[in-house]
C-alpha cells in the first residue's frame, strides 16, 4: 500500500508492545522525526522499561513534542498509543499546533506480539500485557476518524507493514513555491462593474462580456495573477457574474481565491442545508435561484475547493480572507480555517450588534506580508506587515488591489453605495494606521537577545546585557522613537603610524584601501565639533504626515546616542527652520522630490554641546597638568644646585609646553555660542529622503550637493574635499601636505572613504570610512604628553580590529534601520535598529580609536 | 602632583628645622628617586635651614601604564578617555606615600624619634588636587581635624575643581601623613584603587583612630569605597555600632536632594501616604512604577492584603539592590510569588503590565522629559490601565520654602521638570479625561498657607473601576 501524508503533521503508531512500531518508524522517518515513549522513559529514569516513570516520560515526550511542532516540524509519536485517552492527549498537542494528526495503526496478532518481545532484552513480561493492547487497540479502531485523526491507515499484518510505502506532499495551504507575481483583490460583493475596472486598470486581458451561465475569464499578458481574498458574492448587484469571472480566471490558472466567510455560508446554502439569508446572501440566492442546476453545483464544488489561506513565495506572503497570525501561516486545523475565515472574536458584541475582534494585526511579528479582507476600511493601510485591503466597496467605498512584491495599491470607488453597513467605517486620525500603533514601542520586544538580519549581508547580534543597557539609556535620555530613524555608525581610525612622531598619517589609510583594491576616494576634512542628526521636513505638518508625531514640529537635530541636541527647544525650532529655508532655496525639496530629509552633520562649536565633558574632564586635565609642571619648576628654582635636578627641570619643561598645546587645541574648538549665528554647521552625508535612502550616491554628488545647501545660510559650513586615487603618487603626495597644513593649523583630521559609499570587497564590506587625526588633536584624546617618545612608542600596540569590526557592524545596522523607515516598515523594526547601534556601542572597545 | 613637607622651628625651639630629613629617612642634599608601581618619585629639599625646611615629594604617574594597568578593571573604559589622574593628587599619591616614606608613616625614626612622637608645626601643600565638592568638602574633612587652610582654585570648572591646597597644623607628622593617606583620595572622590575587602581594612589601619570621631566619617567612608554599597554598609557599621537606619539607606545620587528635604522626612510620609491610600482603595496587586530600591514595595508586603507587588525600574544596579534590600534571594516561593522585580521602562509599553488593580509612580515623572511624558500616558493609562494610579511628584510653588536652594533650581540633578500645583493639576486632569479614569488631587506633606505642600499627589480611578 502506499500512502501520502502531509509534510508537516503528527504521526501518531498506534500498536501493542512488540509490534515492530520502532523498526517501522526507523524505516519511514529520520531518527530526529520520533520521538519515543521508551526513550523519554529512558532520559528521564535510565530505565526505558520503568512504568513508574512514565508520568514523566509522557510529559518529556509531549513537551519535545511540541517544540517541533511549534517549530514547524513533522513529528513521529512512537508510543503504544492503545488508549483512547493517550490518543486524545496527542490530538490535542496536534491542534494547538495546528498540525493535521495522522494514525498509522499496527494491529497485529498478539501473539506473534509476545514472541517478538521473549527475544528481546527487558522485555520479559507475560503474553496478557500485549493481548491487553491489542483488546484495548481494536475497540477503538473504528473511532479513530471521530477522535480527530485526519487520516487513519490500518495494517492488519506483518506482510502489510513491510509493504507500506510512504510519500509526503506539501500542506494544501502550503504554495511557497509560486512566487507571483499577484493583484491581490478585496472583497468583491458582487460589484462586478468595479472588478472589470479594476482588472482592466492592472492590466489584464477581460474576455468579451456574455451574458448566461458560462464562465469568464480575464488574463494578464505578462502572467501576473490574480489573488482574490473571497467574499466574492453578497449584498451586491451582480453576484453570478461575478463568481463567473473569478471561477473563469480560477479555472484559466490566471487566477487563484481563498474562502471568504461569505462563500462558505453560500456554499452550505448550495448543499441545501438551512441558513438564514442575511447580511445580503437574499441577492445571491435569487440571482443563482434563477440558474440552472448545473451552475448551481460548479459553484459548489468550485467554493468546496476553495483553500482557507494561500502560504507564498517561499513563505514570505499569506492570502487569508481574515487576516492570520504568524503561528498558524502554512498550518491546519479547524482552528486555522476559522480563523481565516471569520477571524478571531472574543465572544463579545458591541454596539451595532457586530463581534468584537481581537486586534491580531497590532500584535503580529511574523515575517510574511499578510494581505486579508474582511473588515471594511476607509483605506488600506499597512500595520505591521499586515493589509486589510477590503476598502468596503459594496457599501460606497472602493475595490483595491495590492500589487505584490511590488507592494502597490491600486483602487476602483464604487459607482454608488449598494447597501447600507452596519456600522461606519472607521475613520482615521489623520494618521496612518501604522503611526497611530507606533506610537508606543514595547519593551518586551527588545528586552533580550537581539539577532538583526541586514541587508548589507549578515546577521548582527545584540547580547541581552547589552540590549538592556541600550534600552535604559534609550527610556532615559533619547528622544521620541517616530524621530530616531538612524543612529551612525563609529567609525574606524587608521592603521597606526609605525615609527616617528606621529601616530596617525595619511599613508596608512590610502595604503589599507589602495591595497583592497579601492581607486576612487573622497578625502573629507573632519570638523571637531559634535555629531549632530538633523530630520528636517518642509514643515511641520510635512513632519507630522512622515513621522506620525504631533507635536507640531518641523524637525529634530539629535547626538550620535540619539539624545536632544538642543535643551532648548525654541533655539533646536530656529536652527531647523534655517536648514529647511536652506534646503528649499537650494531647491533640494524638488531636486530630491521629497517632504523631508535627514541630514549627518557635524555641529560647531565643541563647547556647545561638550560643556559638561569641557568642564568636568578636559580643562581640569589642562589645568592640572599645566600646575603640576609649574610647581615642579617653582621649587626646582628655589633649589639648591642638585646633581639630577636638571634633567627634572628640562622634563618639567617639556610638560609644561605640552600642557599649553592641549590647551590651545581646546580653544580652537570652542567659542561663545549665545546665538544663533555663532553655531557652524557641516553637513556631510544626506543619508535619506522619502523613498530612498541616499547611501547610493557616491560620495562626491553628496559633497557637490551639499555645497549647494552651504551657500544657501552662512550658519552652514562647506567642507573641504577631494577626490583622488591612492596609488596615483601625485594625489597621494598632494593629499598628504593637504592634512599636514589642515592639521598643523589646529584642524581635528581628515576622513578617507572609498567614494562609492557601499563597497563589497573579497571578504564582506571595505571600511566605508576611516579617520585620520592631526598630531595636536590627538593629545585631547590620549593626553597631553602622548607624543613623549617613551609614551608613543607603546601606544602604538593599538589594537585596531575590534573597532573595525565594530564599525562595520554598526554600520550595516544604521544602514538597515534607515532602508526600513524608508520601505514605511513599523517602527519596532526601525527602532531594532537604533537599539542595536546603541547597544553595540557599550561593547568594550578602546574610546580612544 | 606633588607634596612639599614644610617644617618650622620658631626661635628657641629646641631642634633645627633641618631635621625634616631625618624624619623623612632622606638627606637633604640629594635627589631621591625611586620608581614605584604608581610612577616615578623625586625627593629633594628647595630649602633647609635652622628655622624652615621644605621637603617636596614629586609623582610622575606614567600615564599610559595608569590606562594599560590593572585600574582598567575597576574604572571600566572612562579611564581610557583623557583626564587629570596622572596629573592631579588622588590615591596614586597615597600609595606611593606609603612606599616611600612608609616609616615615616608609622612614626619612626631612626634618629630622631623623639621628634617624630611630638606635635610639630608643618605646613603642607598639595598641588595639584582635585576636589570633587570644592572649598566646603575641604572644610569639612580638616577643619575637624584641626588644621588652617588655604585653597586657590586652578581653574573655575565647577563641580570637579582643581586646587592648590596648602594646610598648617601643629601635629606628629605620622599623624598627618595618616590624614592625607585617607583624605587625599577622598577629596579626589573618583575611580581608583580602593575596591575590596582588604581596602577596608587599610582604611581602618589608617583611620581607626580618627575616624570613628570624625563627623564626616560617612561621607569618607562612602568616597572611599567608591560608593559600593555593601563595603559602605560594613565599613560603617565596624566604625561604629549606632547607625542611623535612614542614613544607611540614602543612596549617594539622592543625597541632594534628600538633604534639601531632610528635616521634615518627607519622603517616608509620601511612602506612607502611597501605601495607605493603595489599601484605601481596597487594591490587591500593585505595580510599583520606578520602584528604585524597593522602599514602597517594602511597606506594602507587609499588608495582608496585598497579594502581589511587580516593581518595575530601568537600571539593573538599581533592581539588585533592591532585590537584595528586600532579601529576595534567601526568600521562600511565597514570598517570591508576592514580590518580583523586572527591569523596564517609562517611555515603552509593556504587555506585562496588564491587570494590575493598581499602580505607583512616586516621585518618578518628574525623572521623564516632558516630550517623552506622552508615551507613558499611553503605555500606563490607554494600554496597561489599572484599576488605580497614585502619581506624586514635587510642588515646585514649595522651592522657594527650602534654605539653600537657588531660584530656578530644581530639587535633583535628574529632575527634568518640576511642576507647580496648576501644572499637575491641568496635566492629571488632560490624562484623566483622554483615558477614562477620574482624579483626586491631595497635598502631601505639611502645607504652608501661600505655597502649599512640598509634594502633591493625585489618585486616578478608572472609570468603572470597582
Amino acid at each position: 500500500m502506499k500512502i501520502s501524508i502531509p509534510d508537516f503533521s503528527l504521526v501518531v503508531l498506534i500498536g501493542p508492545t512488540g509490534s515492530g512500531k520502532s523498526s517501522f518508524a526507523r524505516k519511514h522517518f529520520l531518527e530526529t522525526e520520533i520521538v519515543s515513549s521508551d526513550a523519554c522513559r529512558a532520559v528521564v529514569s535510565d530505565d526505558e522499561t520503568d512504568q513508574a516513570a512514565s508520568g514523566d516520560a509522557f510529559e518529556l515526550l509531549r513537551l519535545t513534542a511540541g517544540i517541533r511542532l511549534r517549530r514547524r516540524k513533522l513529528t513521529v509519536i512512537d508510543a503504544t498509543s492503545v488508549q483512547p485517552r493517550d490518543r486524545a492527549e496527542l490530538v490535542q498537542l496536534a491542534r494547538q499546533y495546528h498540525a493535521l494528526p495522522i494514525a498509522l495503526v499496527l494491529n497485529i496478532d498478539p501473539d506473534l506480539c509476545h514472541e517478538r518481545n521473549q527475544g528481546r532484552a527487558n522485555r520479559d513480561f507475560g503474553p496478557h500485557v500485549a493481548r491487553n493492547h491489542s483488546k484495548a487497540l481494536r475497540r477503538g479502531l473504528r473511532g479513530l476518524q471521530k477522535e480527530g485523526f485526519r487520516q487513519v491507515h490500518i495494517m492488519n499484518a506483518p506482510a502489510e507493514v513491510d509493504a507500506l510505502e510512504i510519500t509526503r506532499e506539501p500542506l494544501w495551504t502550503d504554495l511557497r513555491h509560486d512566487e507571483g507575481p499577484f493583484d491581490i483583490i478585496g472583497d468583491i460583493h458582487g460589484c462586478f462593474d468595479e472588478l472589470t475596472d479594476l482588472l482592466t486598470r492592472l492590466g489584464y486581458d477581460l474576455d468579451p462580456y456574455a451574458p448566461g451561465e458560462s464562465l469568464l475569464s480575464a488574463r494578464h499578458p505578462e502572467g501576473r495573477r490574480a489573488y482574490f481574498v473571497g467574499d466574492i458574492t453578497d449584498r451586491g448587484p451582480r453576484n453570478v457574474d461575478c463568481l463567473r469571472l473569478v471561477m473563469g480566471m480560477c479555472a484559466e490558472g490566471s487566477g487563484h481565491c481563498v474562502m471568504g466567510n461569505h462563500d462558505f455560508k453560500l456554499s452550505k446554502w448550495l448543499k441545501g442545508r438551512d441558513v438564514k439569508q442575511t447580511h445580503g446572501l437574499d441577492r445571491t440566492v435569487a440571482e443563482l435561484s434563477a440558474c440552472s442546476e448545473a451552475f448551481r453545483k460548479e459553484v459548489s464544488d468550485f467554493i468546496y475547493d476553495l483553500r482557507s489561506h494561500a502560504w507564498l513565495a517561499g513563505g514570505r506572503l499569506v492570502v487569508a480572507h481574515a487576516g492570520l497570525k504568524a503561528e498558524m501561516h502554512g498550518r491546519g486545523s479547524a482552528a486555522v480555517r476559522s480563523f481565516a475565515m471569520f477571524g478571531e472574536t472574543t465572544g463579545e458584541v458591541d454596539e451595532f450588534g457586530l463581534p468584537v475582534r481581537l486586534e491580531w494585526a497590532r500584535e503580529y511579528r511574523g515575517e510574511a506580508d499578510v494581505v486579508y479582507g474582511h473588515t471594511p476600511t476607509i483605506e488600506a493601510e499597512w500595520l505591521n506587515g499586515t493589509l486589510c485591503i477590503d476598502t468596503g466597496c459594496v457599501f460606497g467605498g472602493k475595490l483595491t488591489a495590492l500589487r505584490w512584491p511590488e507592494r502597490e495599491t491600486v483602487s476602483i470607488p464604487a459607482a454608488r453605495q449598494y447597501s447600507e453597513p452596519a456600522k461606519p467605517l472607521d475613520h482615521g486620525s489623520g494618521r496612518t494606521a501604522q503611526q497611530d500603533h507606533d506610537r508606543l514601542l514595547y519593551f518586551d520586544d527588545y528586552a533580550r537577545k537581539q539577532r538583526i538580519e541586514t541587508r548589507l549581508g549578515g546577521t548582527v547580534m545584540i547580547p541581552e546585557e547589552n540590549a538592556l543597557a541600550a534600552l535604559e539609556v534609550m527610556s532615559r535620555f533619547a528622544v521620541d522613537p517616530r524621530w530616531l530613524i538612524y543612529l551612525p555608525p563609529t567609525m574606524a581610525a587608521c592603521p597606526t603610524a609605525p615609527e616617528g612622531p606621529f601616530l596617525e598619517r595619511p599613508e596608512q589609510a590610502l595604503d589599507f584601501y589602495a591595497t583592497r583594491g579601492v581607486t576612487d576616494l573622497v578625502v573629507e576634512e573632519k570638523h571637531m565639533g559634535s555629531r549632530a542628526l538633523i530630520v528636517v521636513a518642509r514643515d511641520a505638518d510635512a513632519a507630522a504626515a512622515r513621522f506620525g508625531t504631533e507635536v507640531g514640529k518641523a524637525g529634530v537635530i539629535y547626538t550620535r546616542t540619539g539624545r536632544a541636541f538642543f535643551n532648548d527647544e525654541a533655539l533646536e525650532a530656529a536652527v531647523v527652520a534655517r536648514i529647511g529655508q536652506a534646503v528649499g532655496k537650494a531647491g533640494l525639496w524638488d531636486q530630491l522630490e521629497t517632504d523631508w530629509l535627514l541630514l549627518d552633520a557635524e555641529l560647531m562649536p565643541w563647547s556647545a554641546k561638550a560643556q559638561e565633558l569641557l568642564r568636568k574632564q578636559y580643562y581640569p586635565t589642562v589645568a592640572a597638568a599645566r600646575t603640576s609642571a609649574e610647581i615642579l619648576i617653582e621649587a626646582l628654582d628655589a633649589a639648591q644646585d642638585i646633581e639630577g635636578l636638571e634633567s627634572l627641570r628640562a622634563r618639567a619643561e617639556t610638560r609644561r609646553a605640552n600642557a599649553l598645546a592641549m590647551g590651545r587645541t581646546i580653544e580652537g574648538y570652542c567659542w561663545d555660542a549665545s546665538s544663533i549665528e555663532d553655531y557652524r554647521i557641516a553637513p556631510f552625508h544626506i543619508l535619506a529622503a522619502e523613498g530612498r535612502v541616499l547611501t547610493d550616491r557616491p560620495h562626491d554628488w553628496h559633497m557637490e550637493t551639499l555645497a549647494t545647501l552651504c551657500a544657501a545660510d552662512p550658519i552652514l559650513r562647506t567642507t573641504g574635499w577631494r577626490r583622488i586615487d591612492p596609488s596615483s603618487e601625485a594625489d597621494r603626495k598632494a593629499v598628504i601636505d593637504w592634512w599636514l597644513d589642515h592639521t598643523g593649523a589646529g584642524g581635528e583630521g581628515m576622513v578617507f572613504k572609498p567614494n562609492t559609499f557601499v563597497v563589497k570587497g573579497e571578504k564582506g564590506l571595505i571600511q566605508p570610512a576611516m579617520k585620520v587625526r592631526g598630531r595636536d588633536y590627538l593629545r585631547i584624546i590620549y593626553g597631553p604628553d602622548y607624543d613623549l617618545p617613551e609614551n608613543i612608542e607603546r601606544l602604538r600596540k593599538r589594537g585596531l580590529m575590534r573597532k573595525f569590526s565594530l564599525a562595520d557592524r554598526e554600520f550595516r545596522l544604521g544602514l538597515e534601520g534607515l532602508s526600513r523607515f524608508v520601505e514605511r516598515k513599523p517602527l519596532r523594526q526601525i527602532h531594532e535598529c537604533a537599539l542595536g547601534v546603541l547597544g553595540l556601542e557599550s561593547e568594550p572597545v578602546d574610546p580612544r580609536l | 602632583m606633588q607634596l612639599e613637607l614644610t617644617l618650622y622651628a620658631p626661635e628657641g625651639s629646641d631642634y633645627a628645622a633641618s631635621d625634616l630629613g631625618f624624619l623623612l629617612h632622606k638627606h637633604p642634599g640629594h635627589l631621591h628617586e625611586r620608581d614605584t608601581a604608581q610612577g616615578k618619585v623625586s625627593i629633594f629639599f628647595p630649602k633647609v635651614s635652622e628655622a624652615e625646611a621644605r621637603a617636596v615629594i614629586y609623582l610622575d604617574v606614567d600615564p599610559v601604564a595608569l590606562v594599560r594597568g590593572k585600574n582598567e578593571q575597576s574604572d571600566g573604559l572612562l579611564a581610557q578617555y583623557v583626564n587629570d589622574r596622572p596629573y592631579a593628587a588622588n590615591s596614586l599619591l597615597s600609595v606611593a606615600l606609603g612606599r616611600v616614606i612608609g616609616q615615616t608613616m608609622s612614626g619612626k625614626s631612626k634618629d630622631r624619634q623623639s621628634l617624630a612622637d611630638r606635635a610639630l608645626p608643618f605646613r603642607i601643600r598639595i598641588a595639584p588636587v582635585a576636589v570633587s565638592g570644592g572649598i566646603d568638602v575641604i572644610e569639612e574633612l580638616f577643619s575637624p581635624l584641626g588644621y588652617e587652610f588655604d585653597a586657590k582654585t586652578l581653574d573655575d570648572t565647577g563641580r570637579r575643581a582643581v586646587f592648590d591646597l596648602d594646610l598648617t597644623i601643629t601635629a606628629r607628622l605620622s599623624k598627618i601623613l595618616n590624614h592625607l593617606y585617607v583624605l587625599v583620595p577622598v577629596l579626589d572622590n573618583a575611580k581608583h584603587y580602593w575596591i575590596d575587602k582588604a581596602e577596608i581594612e587599610k582604611l581602618l589601619a589608617k583611620g581607626g583612630d580618627w575616624l570613628p570621631s570624625h563627623p564626616a566619617k560617612e561621607l569618607i567612608a562612602r568616597r572611599a569605597l567608591k560608593h559600593r554599597r555593601s563595603l559602605v554598609e560594613q565599613a560603617l557599621e565596624r566604625l561604629s555600632e549606632t547607625i542611623d537606619e535612614e542614613v544607611e539607606e540614602e543612596s549617594a545620587a539622592d543625597t541632594g536632594e534628600e538633604k534639601l528635604e531632610k528635616p521634615i522626612r518627607l519622603h517616608d510620609l509620601r511612602l506612607d501616604t502611597v501605601r495607605d491610600a493603595i489599601l484605601a482603595a481596597g487594591a490587591r496587586t500593585v505595580l510599583d512604577l520606578g520602584c528604585g530600591e524597593g522602599k514602597l514595595i517594602r511597606r506594602l508586603i507587609r499588608e495582608r492584603g496585598i497579594e502581589r507587588v511587580l516593581g518595575v525600574d530601568p537600571s539593573v544596579r538599581t533592581l539588585e539592590t533592591a532585590a537584595r534590600r528586600l532579601h529576595l534571594d534567601e526568600a521562600g516561593d511565597r514570598l517570591r510569588e508576592r514580590v518580583q522585580l523586572q527591569l523596564g521602562s517609562l517611555t515603552y509599553g509593556d504587555r506585562r503590565w496588564q491587570g494590575f488593580d493598581a499602580a505607583t509612580l512616586v516621585e518618578v515623572i518628574e525623572h521623564i522629559d516632558p516630550p517623552r511624558l506622552a508615551a507613558l500616558e499611553l503605555s500606563l493609562f490607554g494600554d496597561a490601565r489599572p484599576g488605580m494610579v497614585v502619581v506624586s511628584t514635587p510642588n515646585r510653588d514649595y522651592n522657594v520654602l527650602f534654605e539653600g536652594m537657588a531660584p530656578g533650581t530644581l530639587r535633583h540633578g535628574d529632575h527634568r521638570f518640576e511642576w507647580t500645583r496648576t501644572e499637575f493639576a491641568n496635566w492629571a486632569g488632560r490624562v484623566a479625561a483622554t483615558h477614562g479614569y477620574a482624579t483626586d488631587i491631595r497635598p502631601l506633606g505639611p502645607e504652608d498657607a501661600t505655597h502649599g505642600a512640598p509634594s502633591q499627589m493625585c489618585v486616578f480611578t478608572r472609570e468603572g473601576a470597582a
